[in-house]
């Protein structure tokens, strides 16, 4: 692994505007977290710095997922997603609760979150099967992966974290369109349908009424908003709206300051973001998105062999969705689901796995020219 | 890892799915960015405001109630700090949750903290759930509170009355404004929770003692707590009043009532001014200024001496023998009687088939006007009466100012009543009986009047004839403008009569108290006129007070002025089930009387006070 690194091929994958886009993308993350907590006790130490030990630990990460072969990495993917199965399991009976959810696993003053990996781990086994078995019959292209899936994802549903049981099925659709099912037309609208679901959500969930909408979100998230009311949202949407063009400055934004707007360094940081910032800001940091999800779309296209691809497409596909599903509910098109926006929000789990699917697809770039793998 | 044909196709396939993809990703990055552009662009301002409203609140800074002084500035009401918890219900999370909380806290009635938290106004408006907390209330709730969003301790001024129950009912005492209150012009741009004065000169002159209330604007974080202030508008302070009385004479006179119940009113005849105004029994108005609880204002109200009763202005009695002034006046005027004709008295006086008794069952013999008024003897004035016709009577009365308001700047003042044969066909739907006219010819029957009316009418007779409204606010002092302007005094007209009679008569009340009913009231120090009266309770108890009850004994009455020669005090007395008004009234009128002289030659006039009385002011007043 050491040898790999310092193999001087290895360096020619790693792409400088890539790393570049993620550093500022954290960058704005670590500046709104600051933002936001600084007149508040973080614990052992201030959020930001605590983020900026967890983008530490996810850049060991990044490392290790960029230099290990990837597909040396794939084989790990069954005997991996049994552990963050276990792991999910031990949180559903001895995990640490919060907001009436059950997500977290103690580590002393830390916690961590098995549903964040499982989305990573969820990628390999699924590039790793597909890359593998014979792919004829809709049996072995949908129903075997499907059920492959399922363990994990009841697992995560009984938490409950809607989000990150979302972002397991986008994953699964995602791979799905692109190997999985012959008919286009099908994969093209379970993606679309998902992707769309905010967009057509607020239509159908706007003329809801209220108790409706309860009782709808106590059934399916009972640990969400509990001040109910759509307080979160209501906040979260006068944060953003009243950024305006250029936002209010940086530590200027009264309602995550004022803590009008609760979550303001995790979930809701999109918020904070846009308030402190503006519309200009929002236009930066969608840009800089589009800029890694362009990049990442490029190296899915270029990838060598199709388990590069796939691997490739889960996490394009995993990115894309946290990013949309955010921003969506945090400016009130969705209802509001617990999905950090990627690399931005605070939480030592969801970077770590986050900079290490990056490291992974740059590993699949990396790797696009050698013969060998 | 070959790649089969299969796998080829499928990989071809594979570039136009992740072409769909990116097309299809960049739609959805398109509608995030339209939604936003929505949302801070086109709405922008909107979700603004709401940021605004949001950390904004607008907090009401009570305005600190003008000062009240006595004549020669003696402190009578001021404002002390005080703390007062309100709570703002858009802060609160869950409002039965706050009223449990507060209640156990503070051991406040839930119901009542229900009842504040109901009233009228937005959500936004902070409402006040009790004032006058203790220190050590106060400090409970601050440090609990991050449990308590929306709750919010205020430092405001709070009414305080130095002399406690001293001047009570004149006075009066402030309170929280009433619904029925909101409605009305006269409290336009008040609020609920705003103090107004309730009763006495704190209600009558509420306007000019008021204030107006500023206002700051608060920046509050999600649990409603303050965290920086901007004062928007400073309060403006209430002006002061300068009242007529001398809080030393007042004080003579209520204690000279003691636990008694009755009315003293002393005033000055050239120009109205009452000098004291004292009502047994009295309150405490620092008590009422404050929140009640149901049990101690039902206590208060269903108290039967009626504390809260002026019996000065608004207690309304028989006049009895004092009612012969007027009566004497009218009998020279109309010359149904000569100074020197006379009367001859055997004890009774037979009207009808009904024999009316004098006082003095032996009779006074031959009496003329003088006698008659010095001894107080009945047969005459039954005589006057019957000669004159009751219409003659209440024309005087009404002379005198009977059977209506003085003017004075009190609330609920009452009128009395004179009768008159209009009067009864109106208000009885009956027609006047003769023997009534001999009844009220002393001041019995239907004749009802207060004692400040009678202090009154004892001054006009000492100011011959020229009569003042009585004037309880002698000056107001500007806040803004620092001006003292001056209330004048206010003529009320002149009764028609002659010099001559007034004379007369004076020269007789005069010797009521050197040799007649009222000797009790003879003073080493000063000359004094007056008359005494006794006002009938009950009118079948007969025989000696001490064996009838003390709730159906009658009325003492003694109605004063002094100096004879040039008076400068008008005296009225009325203790109640007391007895005999020779007896009973007129040591106390006495007392008041040389009080007062006592006092007088030390009488600044308060434009020369003003000045001094600003340190006092300044160091009392709330920031």
């Amino acid at each position: 692994m050491i040898d790999r690194l310092t193999d001087s091929r290895g360096f020619d994958g790693f792409d400088l505007r890539y790393m570049g886009l993620i550093l500022v993308i954290l960058g704005i993350g670590v500046l709104s977290i600051h933002s936001v907590t600084h007149d508040q006790q973080g614990g052992i130490a201030p959020y930001y710095v605590k983020q900026l030990v967890w983008i530490g630990l996810g850049a060991v990460a990044f490392l290790v997922m960029w230099a290990w072969d990837y597909h040396s990495i794939a084989r790990l993917a069954y005997p991996a997603y049994g552990l963050v199965l276990l792991l999910l399991l031990f949180v559903l009976f001895e995990g640490r609760a919060s907001k009436g959810a059950q997500r977290w696993i103690a580590l002393g003053p830390f916690s961590l979150q098995p549903s964040e990996f499982a989305k990573l781990v969820l990628i390999l086994v699924l590039a790793h099967y597909y890359s593998k078995a014979p792919r004829a019959g809709w049996l072995q292209r949908v129903i075997v992966p499907g059920l492959l899936m399922l363990p994990g994802l009841v697992l995560i549903l009984k938490q409950p974290d809607l989000g990150s049981g979302l972002s397991f099925v986008a994953v699964y659709a995602a791979m799905l369109l692109m190997v999985g099912v012959r008919s286009q037309a099908l994969g093209v609208i379970l993606l679309f349908s998902i992707m769309l679901f905010p967009f057509v959500w607020e239509g159908v969930w706007g003329s809801l009424h209220d108790y409706q909408r309860q009782r709808i979100m106590a059934f399916v998230d009972p640990g969400y908003d509990p001040g109910g009311k759509g307080y979160h949202a209501l906040q979260s949407k006068i944060a953003i709206g009243s950024g305006e063009l250029t936002g209010k400055g940086l530590f200027g934004g009264t309602q995550s300051q004022l803590k009008f707007l609760p979550e303001g360094h995790t979930d809701f940081v999109f918020a904070v973001y846009s308030e402190e910032w503006g519309f200009l800001g929002v236009l930066l940091l969608l840009g800089l998105f589009v800029a890694l999800i362009w990049l990442a779309l490029d190296i899915a296209a270029k990838a060598k062999d199709q388990l590069g691809a796939l691997l490739a497409v889960g996490i394009v596909a995993m990115l894309c969705f946290c990013i949309v599903i955010n921003i969506g509910m945090t400016a009130g098109m969705f209802p509001i689901v617990g999905i950090p926006l990627p690399l931005v929000s605070y939480g030592g789990s969801a970077t770590i796995m986050m900079m290490a699917s990056l490291g992974l697809l740059l590993n699949v770039k990396r790797r696009r020219l050698s013969l060998f793998y | 890892m070959a790649l089969g044909h299969a796998a080829e196709t499928e990989f071809g396939d594979f570039y136009r799915r992740l072409l769909i993809l990116r097309v299809g990703l960049f739609l959805v990055v398109a509608l995030l960015g339209l939604r936003l552009w929505h949302l801070q662009i086109r709405e922008g301002p909107y979700y603004r405001d709401l940021s605004e409203n949001n950390r904004t609140r607008q907090v009401l800074l009570e305005p600190a109630r003008g000062l009240i002084y006595d004549r020669h500035g003696v402190l009578l009401a001021n404002n002390v700090p005080s703390f007062s918890l309100y709570v703002t219900l858009e802060d609160v999370k869950d409002r039965e949750v706050l009223v449990e909380q507060l209640a156990d806290l503070l051991g406040l009635d839930p119901a009542l903290i229900r009842k504040k938290l109901g009233g009228k106004g937005g959500k936004l408006l902070p409402r006040k759930i009790k004032d006058r907390m203790t220190l050590r209330d106060a400090t409970l709730v601050e440090s609990h509170r991050l449990d308590l969003p929306g709750v919010m301790v205020e430092v405001e001024s709070q009414r305080n009355y130095p002399g406690g129950v001293t001047a009570a009912h004149l006075l009066g005492y402030v309170g929280e404004i009433s619904p029925e209150q909101l409605e009305k012009p006269e409290f336009s741009g008040l609020h609920q929770g705003s103090i107004v004065g309730q009763y006495g000169v704190e209600k009558s002159f509420d306007r000019h003692v008021r204030g107006q209330a500023g206002q700051k604007n608060v920046e509050v974080d999600a649990l409603g707590h303050e965290k920086r202030a901007a004062v928007v508008e400073k309060p403006q302070a209430g002006n002061d009043l300068y009242l007529t009385i001398d809080v030393r004479l007042q004080k003579v006179a209520e204690d000279l009532l003691g636990q008694e119940y009755g009315a003293i009113v002393a005033l000055d005849p050239t120009n109205g001014d009452i000098l004291a105004m004292a009502s047994r029994p009295g309150f405490d108005p620092n008590v009422l200024s404050r929140e009640l609880t149901p049990k101690q204002w039902v206590e208060i109200v269903q108290d039967e001496g009626r504390p809260l009763n002026n019996r000065a202005s608004q207690g309304q009695y028989p006049p009895g023998s004092t009612f012969k002034v007027p009566m004497a006046v009218a009998a020279l005027e109309t010359k149904t009687m000569a100074p020197s004709s006379t009367v001859f008295c055997n004890g009774g006086y037979q009207f009808g088939k009904r024999i009316y008794h004098d006082w003095k069952a032996s009779g006074h013999g031959a009496v003329d006007l003088h006698t008659a008024l010095v001894q107080s003897c009945d047969v005459y004035f039954y005589t006057v009466g019957q000669r004159m016709g009751i219409d003659v009577m209440a024309e005087f009365g009404k002379e005198f100012g009977l059977g209506q308001g003085t003017g004075v700047e009190l609330p609920s003042e009452r009128a009395g009543i004179m009768p008159s044969t209009a009067w009864k066909q109106k208000a009885k739907n009956e027609p006047w009986l003769p023997g009534e006219t001999v009844s009220a010819a002393i001041g019995q029957g239907y004749v009802t009047v207060t004692p400040l009316q009678m202090a009154n009418l004892i001054g006009t007779v000492a100011n011959d004839g020229v009569n003042y409204r009585p004037r309880l606010v002698q000056a107001v002092m500007d806040r803004v403008t620092g001006n003292l302007q001056e209330l004048p005094a206010v003529p009320r007209g002149k009764v028609k009569a002659k010099p001559e009679t007034f004379r007369i008569i004076k020269e007789a009340l005069a010797d009521v108290v050197t040799k007649g009913t009222a000797t009790r009231a003879k003073s080493s120090l000063v000359t004094i006129g007056g008359k005494t009266g006794t006002a009938q309770v009950a009118a079948l108890r007969t025989g000696p007070q001490e064996n009838i009850p003390k709730k159906f004994r009658d009325h003492a009455w003694f109605i004063a002025f002094a100096p004879v020669e040039s008076p400068k005090i008008a005296v009225a007395v009325l203790a109640e089930h007391m007895g005999h008004g020779g007896s009973a009234a007129a040591p106390l009128a006495k007392e008041v009387i040389e009080t007062y002289m006592k006092l007088a030659p030390q009488v600044p006039m308060v434009s020369s006070n003003a000045s001094k009385a600003e340190p006092v002011r300044s160091s009392l007043e709330q920031s």
